[in-house]
């Protein structure tokens, strides 16, 4: 028995080093980049390495581990670059020090300047809303309420109509904390506990949402606007509308993806580089096939996504999702929202 | 903070480890090393909780309370729901045949196999009011009908479907193990099989059974997965919400030694439940001859488990299978990742390390626990399974903790080449923090089959001169061997479906099925996902197979 434990150990043992990216051997990439966005990055780190030559490999984990390992790691960091999925994570990015100010007149050009940091340490990538979807057998889009569509749901008509993200879910969170920005932390918690007043139903993905609206078991939803573009696609006659939020008051929330060079980085002008490259001629690779909108103005978004129509977002403020984040937790709970 | 990294010199065992009664020679080496590994694996959670003391006072959630409350009563219902689902399943297949039980017997555990972040989504999707299962239920009765499953009842369910697995596995290998002798002595005695069993032969499990909950105990409380998408807030999901909602990962840290609290809990719980009971096998006995079943209610144990099977493995695997077909249908063959050989190979060879280091360091220490040493040695031993109740991500951030530490210490030492990242640039942090994690359950399961050897049987191996080793190899480990055996299998499933110390820890450029999966969960490819998750579901089916055909070898060979 002790034999074959041994042996099958030792078999193991040089599987795994034989296998490619074991790391030890490996000659690592000029850029090496840390990050919560996994979806098309692959293909746009590919182009780009065609483009300019410089090799990049890339390590995907949620926006917070992924900090904690570049603390723990320290001055011997291989992260160079550090891209996120929220833009609060960047802020507190940022305020913790983990990322280093860039001066690029490229990215002050390619990213307006509500989606990248005053002080130069991160910028938006890419942007995402998350506003209201409604079955069209159920809802006349003339029932929202036009000036604040989030607190309008409060409204005793939509009584048992609405169906939402759970507490733990960043999007939540973000939305929430957006809304104690705008309104207090009085004004947001009167909100959700209105939601909650109107037995909102609480689910714990905007995938499940979508399907719940498509079949009629809720008549309203808020969710991401990309994952309704994903829907549409799979399943064209999808009997869902999207519904623009607040558009004659503070605009639909949105929150955006995006990306720092990490201050411990040996290769600051690569990482650097590689940014540029994403906000600019990267932008429709890194968007590629995710629905999301594009952050430089000169890249139109996809087909799918154009055909939402135009739209106001509601001023990004990173700060404020950063700072607020903590406290629309804790807003939440108390509100007894789950 | 360094200290936690020097390992003490194995020749020097800390004192009071020497037991009055047992001053033979070679145990304090035993000792040690048991003390040795338990500080190994101890090290990152310490790292961990001195990198956070210096912090200030945790924010704790508002909601704590209600946190507790409710893991209490998730610990109580999944805890009660695995014991009646997993010991009754395996006193069915142990005791009678009945169709299918041969198959039967080893396709109950492979809702192991099911990792914590699909099932949820996929338990959802097919049972909520808009999932297909509760529409055919409106077309076929009227249109008001919505049950809510997303509830703590309804993640009671689940988790019980799907965590009873860690209770049969151990349960059966209990009635294997427990000689039939008193079940025979009891039933000649005149106690029909049902007394027997409640009576004599449960009792006599009882060990392995609190072993088997303990273990199902620890998964509750470190799972964040399955009980976010059911919306039941334990104090897991609390961590997770402090680090990733408030950016705070020293709250969060302290916060999960209040998990941690709940394991002592557990622990100490398994070890009233055992009691001062020391039921010991009479020799290695075999289970007496099953008795056949027919008729109605052959037919009835063959539903029995075929309904727990479908409602905890078949209903989640064929909704992967229809969307994986979809995927099929749309993408043909690009459905496969191209490198989806090397995220296997990485998957298994990880998973084999972890399961033989595991159970080779578990039946060390089992056996130097057997030798003597007493309350020290015993209290080392408990400490080695705690890593099994920390969430795996705080298990990773200790593990680059402890390893930096180690970095600065070789460089400061003049090693050369000391410094470069010794973890993430390589899989030894991995192998390492799953060695922390996994040491849990691989010693709970030898740890159980230990506790039905007879000291006396140490004893006269000892006094008749046979050196540790020689018992360790001689003795004790024949008579454990249904203990490892489970061991294997329980620690090589779970390093096959952990994630978050896998990513968190990996080098660049390695992937394994389990990351694979998430990278697409996480972005809500389900269709994407379905295909790498059935290939884990399939990985797992390997460890499991085997262990049922040395099982039942054993059963037909009847000599230990």
């Amino acid at each position: 028995m002790r034999r074959t434990a041994l042996l099958s150990t030792s078999l193991a043992l040089a599987l795994l080093a034989a296998t490619p990216g074991c790391g030890v051997f490996d000659q690592p990439a000029d850029i090496q980049v840390y990050s919560a966005r996994h979806y098309d990055v692959e293909d746009a780190f590919a182009e780009f390495e065609e483009q300019t030559g410089k090799s990049v490999e890339f390590i995907f984990d949620d926006d917070a581990p992924l900090l904690e390992r570049i603390r723990a790691e320290g001055e011997d960091s291989p992260a160079d670059v550090y891209m996120t999925v929220d833009a609060g994570n960047l802020w507190n990015a940022a305020d913790q020090g983990v990322l280093v100010p860039i001066e690029s007149p490229a990215l002050t050009e390619a990213v307006p300047e509500s989606y990248r940091d005053p002080g130069n340490s991160w910028f938006g990538l890419a942007l995402r809303a998350r506003t209201v979807l409604y079955n069209p057998d159920a809802v006349d889009p003339s029932e929202f309420e036009a000036t604040d569509t989030y607190a309008g749901l409060t409204d005793p008509a939509w009584q048992g109509r609405l169906c939402m993200r759970d507490s733990s879910e960043a999007y939540t969170q973000s939305l929430v904390a957006s809304l104690i920005d705008l309104h207090g932390r009085d004004g947001a918690l009167e909100i959700v506990e209105g939601w909650l007043a109107n037995d909102v139903e609480i689910m714990s993905n905007d995938i499940l949402l979508i399907e719940a609206v498509d079949a009629g078991t809720c008549d309203v939803a808020i969710v991401n606007h990309y994952y309704v573009a994903r829907e549409l696609e799979a399943k064209p006659d999808l009997n869902a509308e999207l519904y623009w939020a607040s558009q004659e008051g503070a605009g639909a929330h949105v929150n955006i993806s995006g990306a720092g060079v990490v201050e411990s980085s040996d290769t600051k002008a690569d990482a650097q580089e590689l940014i540029e490259w994403l906000a600019t001629e990267g932008q429709s690779d890194f968007i590629g096939g995710n629905h999301e909108y594009p952050v430089n103005p000169a890249q139109e978004p996809d087909e799918i996504v154009a055909s939402f129509g135009e739209f106001t977002p509601m001023e990004l403020d990173a700060q404020a999702y950063g700072e607020l984040n903590a406290e629309a937790v804790d807003l939440l709970a108390e509100a007894g929202y789950e | 903070m360094t200290q936690t990294l020097v390992p003490p010199t194995p020749q020097a065992p800390p004192p009071g480890t020497r037991s009055r009664r047992l001053p033979a020679r070679g145990r304090p080496l035993w000792s040690a090393t048991v003390a040795v590994v338990a500080l190994l694996v101890a090290a990152p959670v310490i790292a961990v909780l001195v990198d956070v003391s210096t912090g200030s006072w945790p924010a704790w959630p508002r909601d704590l309370g209600s946190m507790v409350v409710t893991t209490l009563a998730l610990m109580a219902g999944v805890g009660v729901g695995t014991l009646v689902v997993g010991c009754g399943l395996a006193w069915l297949v142990t005791a009678y045949t009945f169709p299918g039980r041969d198959v039967l017997v080893w396709l109950l555990v492979l809702p192991l196999a099911m990792p914590a972040y699909i099932l949820g989504f996929v338990f959802l999707s097919t049972l909520d009011a808009a999932g297909p299962v509760q529409q055919a239920l409106r077309g076929a009765v009227g249109s008001g009908v919505e049950i809510p499953v997303r509830s703590l009842g309804g993640c009671i369910v689940v988790m019980s479907l799907t965590l009873y697995p860690y209770v049969y596995l151990l349960a059966r290998a209990a009635f294997v193990e427990q000689g039939s002798r008193t079940y025979d002595a009891a039933r000649t005695l005149g106690a029909g099989r049902r007394r027997a069993f409640f009576r004599v032969l449960l009792p006599l499990a009882r060990p392995s059974l609190a072993a088997g909950l303990a273990l199902v105990m620890m998964e509750v409380l470190t799972d964040f997965a399955t009980v976010q998408y059911f919306g039941v807030r334990t104090v897991s999901v609390g961590v997770y919400s402090v680090w990733q909602g408030s950016y705070d990962f020293g709250s969060a840290v302290q916060l999960s030694t209040l998990v941690l609290l709940f394991a002592v809990a557990v622990l100490a719980g398994e070890r009233l439940m055992r009691g001062r009971a020391r039921y010991i096998q009479a020799g290695h006995g075999t289970v007496s001859a099953p008795e056949p079943l027919s008729g109605w209610r052959a037919g009835s144990a063959t539903t029995a488990c075929l309904l727990t099977l479908a409602a905890g493995f078949f209903v989640p695997v064929l909704r992967l299978a229809a969307w994986a077909v979809d995927r099929f249908r749309t993408a043909g063959t690009a459905a496969f990742d191209e490198r989806f050989g090397e995220y296997l190979v990485n998957s298994v060879a990880v998973a084999a390390i972890a399961a033989m280091s595991c159970c080779t360091l578990a039946v060390l220490i089992g056996h130097a626990v057997k030798l003597g040493g007493g309350r020290v040695v015993r209290g080392f031993a408990a400490l080695t399974t705690f890593g099994y109740a920390v969430p795996g991500a705080v298990i990773g951030i200790g593990t680059l903790v402890v390893f930096a530490a180690a970095d600065d210490l070789l460089g400061a030492l003049g090693v050369p080449g000391g410094t470069g990242l010794l973890v993430t640039g390589s899989v030894l942090g991995i192998l390492y923090a799953y060695a922390v994690r996994f040491l849990g359950p691989a010693y709970q399961a030898v740890d159980a089959s230990f506790a039905k050897v007879s000291p006396t049987m140490t004893q006269s191996a000892l006094s008749l001169g046979a050196p540790p080793r020689r018992v360790l190899t001689r003795v004790h480990l024949p008579l454990v061997r249904p203990g490892v055996a489970v061991a294997l299998v329980l620690v090589s499933v779970d390093a096959i479906k952990e994630l978050p110390i896998v990513l968190l820890l990996r080098p660049f450029g390695f992937t394994t099925v389990s990351v694979w999966v998430y990278q697409l969960a996480a972005e809500n490819f389900w269709t994407l996902a379905a295909l790498p998750a059935l290939l884990i579901v399939g990985l797992a089916v390997i460890p499991v197979a085997l262990l049922f055909r040395q099982i039942r070898a054993a059963d037909g060979g009847g000599r230990g």
